[in-house]
């Protein structure tokens, strides 16, 4: 979502996005000319009449789990985004009884938090396992 | 789910859903840079919004609750053209 018009999001996917991505952008390319959804979201620039680079991870239930809001010079780590959406996904599935720790990507282990757990984090995750 | 939009010449925007119409919304004796800016928060509903968009050779509407059901990511980046 952009402050430009549909006709420019067609424009943008007819000259240069379809060159990166075959067919085009799979998603919709939404307009908020005007800002008004992004001062909703708290991403409307003022100063620069834009949005900031916000990013916002929303579950079935359409409660926000997670944001990430950036200024327009850089760019996000589309993968992170991923692992955050993956691990939302887990912790749901399991109905809470599983949660990501600290370096989790799928595949890695899963604390389960609970009385037994308490004070004993040390012995299931290591501080290596922050890291990939 | 996303009705195709008729396409005119006037630029079609969204807005919130359920929100005064914006007459009363903006009290008169405040200055427009006043407009508040909110913030959602984690762990809380979002609020609705339609927007008018494109997807794959076709203008839309989209009304954001309609995903319900679906994880969602919302982005907002700053202009056509740019990086992502």
């Amino acid at each position: 979502m952009s402050i430009d018009s549909m006709f420019v999001h067609k424009m943008w996917d007819d000259h240069e996005l379809s060159k990166m991505v075959n067919g085009g952008v799979p998603f919709p390319m939404l307009s908020d000319a005007g800002g008004k959804v992004g001062r909703l979201y708290g991403v409307f620039n003022e100063g620069a009449g834009v949005e900031n680079r916000g990013r916002f991870i929303i579950d079935p239930d359409g409660v926000l789990q997670g944001y990430e809001v950036l200024t327009p010079p850089v760019g996000r780590n589309v993968q992170e985004t991923m692992r955050q959406v993956q691990a939302f996904q887990l912790v749901r599935e399991t109905k809470s009884a599983e949660a990501t720790p600290s370096g989790w990507r799928p595949g890695k282990k899963t604390l389960k938090p609970g009385p037994d757990l308490v004070g004993n984090v040390w012995k299931e995750w290591k501080t290596e396992m922050a890291f990939d | 789910m996303p009705e195709e939009a008729a396409v005119g010449c006037a630029r079609p925007t969204g807005g919130p859903v359920g929100e005064p119409a914006e007459e009363t919304a903006i009290e008169k004796s405040q200055p427009i840079s006043k407009e508040t800016q909110q913030m959602v928060h984690v762990g809380e509903k979002v609020p609705d919004f339609v927007a008018p968009g494109y997807r794959k050779g076709k203008f839309i509407n989209i009304k954001l609750s309609e995903y319900l059901g679906k994880w969602v990511l919302l982005c907002f980046y700053p202009g056509d053209f740019t990086f992502v």
